[in-house]
């Protein structure tokens, strides 16, 4: 037997021994949401109730609810994992992620807040045809939210496997029908007031079991971080260059392309996901949603400052093969932190895994419950009430068709999510962020920003950067052609790079002006002139 | 056109005419909040960018600097890193304060005056 497989059954071993507990503190975090989403669904009679939450949160409940939205399992699970296997690499992710809510913070959270209603849609076709500019806003946003929806669902089937020891295809097809079904019900009965206190539920877990786990690190090397990274350096055999950039990324010419590309999107597409951008229509005024980016950034910065003590932590105290044989990628390093902090046969060990392993399942729920929510909303508001019905929609009509989109939406994400429950779907997020910085930016930054911009500007950028995003994906190395691709066994990856953003970005933005300059319809000046007063003053802001 | 745009909500003011729109955009009150925030906003992404893809391309091609011991084991990738996160802080700090000393009260005045109904 190799060394590998006893640590994948002593991980395994470990794992069920703790199910108990695991399973109980996760279904007291599932009660407690189902309490505050009935409670939530009482409250929410009319559509700025669905899609806004009564736009009545305070900055800082929003800034809370729009970190919860945002620390996926990627970033915590994912960054934490990947600087416990690659060291500063790891770190790099968590730097793109923070330094994009500037753009989010400077350029887009308050002009949407002023000029837009209820979705992303609102601000593309304000000056714009309603109806094709809506149909690709919408379009847009579902692809994005499905692709990101995808990549947590298949998370959670990897976690659960993991931690509950649940390896057979029916209990992991389980999985993913039972976090499907609560998303659904999240969004369809508590809306956006939900969603949102469910995602500042866990919000405050999620910080409150990072902040547990960094200090018991610190406190094991006396709070010295030089300390720190030095056994860490040491413990992962790969020495000083453990602490510097490029295990990961500096392996080629192709690899540093890469990174770069990746670095592109996740600076500019955090201000292009749908998921995000609705949370800015939850708080009264722009006032009010600049201040919550404000504590968005503080909570996501400090929360990525510990992820680095995570990370390092896990590679100074558990040896690379045990995480590797956890799971191939470090996603279950933080866990098994947790476990070792405690110490692995004692019951405290048991009870820190038990409590950061609920923690990721409580963030994972809440990320898929905000997708949802993002893309039944751009369904119900922009293609049904303004292409369908051509706005003829009553408010009521509306709702329901948001909650009908809901469950049509989770029914795809159950089926998708099953059918991929083995196929390595990670880099779908990465996918999901250079699909909203080559599709929505450049189409918001040019609806926001540029007099001339029209309707078939609008179209070919959003189109565009769609169509380019996620065909170069199709033929990358995350789909197929690479052991760790979607579809390992074929190989029709032309395209070298994992993430198309270097490619993608630029031409979404190009085609907004192809499209514009090229157009023969002149552009909306006067509304133009409307939506720059109402976007920077707020006047007749929803 | 796009004369469907969606109508104020009830709890609102009444919405100026396209008329009052047009007026206030070619006014030196307006050109002036927009400038304040264009020629604040704008410069300081671009800046932050940069800064951002400098230290992205630091990182790729610049490893023997990067790896360079300050303080311990702690290098200069370290430092970068923290200060692309300090510098972050201070922006979002810098621009909220620029945001309430010089957009806010503008901006109020031109939303009172046109929600007002003057």
């Amino acid at each position: 037997m190799s060394p590998a497989m006893t640590h994948v059954q002593l991980a395994a071993n470990e794992a069920s021994e703790h199910r108990p507990l695991i399973i109980t503190l996760f279904a007291l975090f599932v009660v407690a949401t189902l309490f505050i989403t009935v409670w939530a669904g009482r409250q929410t009679k009319d559509a700025a109730d669905f899609y806004a939450g009564g736009r009545s949160f305070s900055a800082f409940q929003n800034g809370l609810a729009v970190s919860g939205d945002y620390m996926s399992a990627a970033s915590f699970l994912g960054i934490a994992g990947a600087i416990a296997l690659f060291g500063y690499d790891g770190f790099l992710y968590s730097i793109g992620f923070l330094v994009a809510w500037l753009v989010a913070l400077l350029l887009v959270a308050e002009p949407l807040r002023n000029s837009g209603r209820y979705t992303m849609g609102d601000v593309l076709a304000y000056r714009m045809r309603q109806r094709p500019v809506r149909t690709a806003a919408g379009t847009s946003t579902i692809v994005v939210s499905i692709f990101y929806l995808l990549a947590q669902m298949a998370g959670a089937g990897v976690l659960v496997s993991l931690l509950l020891g649940i390896t057979s295809d029916a209990g992991k097809i389980l999985i993913v029908a039972l976090v499907g079904v609560l998303m659904i019900v999240y969004v369809s009965i508590g809306g956006m007031k939900g969603t949102t206190w469910v995602q500042m539920v866990k919000a405050v877990l999620l910080i409150g079991g990072t902040i547990l786990i960094t200090f018991l690190v610190l406190l094991k090397f006396n709070f010295n971080i030089s300390d720190l990274l030095g056994t860490a350096a040491e413990n992962s055999g790969k020495g000083a260059a453990f602490l510097e950039p490029g295990l990961q990324y500096g392996a080629t010419g192709t690899t540093k392309l890469d990174f770069i590309s990746l670095g592109i999107a996740l600076v500019l597409g955090t201000a292009g996901l749908p998921h995000i951008l609705i949370r800015f229509y939850t708080v009264p005024n722009a006032k009010a949603a600049r201040k919550s980016v404000n504590w968005a950034i503080g909570i996501i910065g400090g929360f990525y400052l510990m992820t680095i003590a995570l990370g390092f932590g896990a590679a100074a105290l558990i040896s690379q093969d045990e995480i590797i044989a956890s799971n191939p990628s470090g996603n279950t390093a933080a866990p098994l932190l947790a476990l070792h902090l405690g110490g692995v046969d004692s019951a405290w060990g048991a009870i820190l895994l038990a409590t950061i392993s609920a923690v990721a399942f409580a963030t994972i729920l809440a990320v898929v419950a905000g997708l949802t929510l993002a893309s039944s909303s751009s369904f119900a508001h922009d293609i049904y009430a303004n292409v369908i019905r051509k706005g003829q929609a009553t408010e009521k009509e509306e709702v329901r068709a948001a909650r009908l989109a809901t469950i049509g939406i989770g029914a795809v994400s159950i089926l998708l999510g099953a059918l991929a429950r083995d196929l390595n779907v990670a880099g779908l997020v990465a996918l999901a962020f250079a699909v909203a910085a080559s599709a929505n930016l450049p189409t918001i930054l040019y609806s926001l920003f540029w007099k001339r911009f029209t309707t078939q500007g609008a179209l070919w950028s959003i189109y565009g950067g769609l169509i380019v995003a996620v065909g170069l994906v199709l033929f990358s190395p995350v789909v197929s052609g690479d052991p760790k691709a979607m579809f390992p066994d074929v190989d029709f990856a032309w395209f070298p790079l994992k993430n198309p953003g270097i490619i993608s970005i630029p031409f979404g933005f190009l085609m907004g002006w192809l499209g514009t300059v090229l157009s023969k319809e002149e552009p909306d000046v006067k509304k133009y002139a409307e939506l720059e007063v109402r976007s920077l003053t707020g006047t007749g802001a929803h | 056109m796009a004369t469907d745009a969606p109508p104020p909500s009830k709890e609102q003011h009444k919405l100026p005419s396209p008329e009052e729109f047009t007026e206030v955009h070619e006014s030196a009150e307006f050109g002036e909040l927009r400038r304040s925030y264009r020629s604040f906003a704008f410069p300081l992404t671009v800046g932050f960018i940069a800064w951002y893809l400098l230290y992205v391309l630091l990182s790729n091609y610049a490893g023997d600097f990067m790896g360079t011991k300050v303080v311990g084991n702690i290098n200069v990738a370290f430092v970068f890193g923290i200060a692309q996160f300090v510098t972050t802080f201070l922006i979002a700090w810098w621009y909220s304060r620029h945001a309430a000393a010089k957009l806010d009260p503008k901006a109020e005045a031109i939303k009172t005056r046109m929600e007002g109904g003057a």
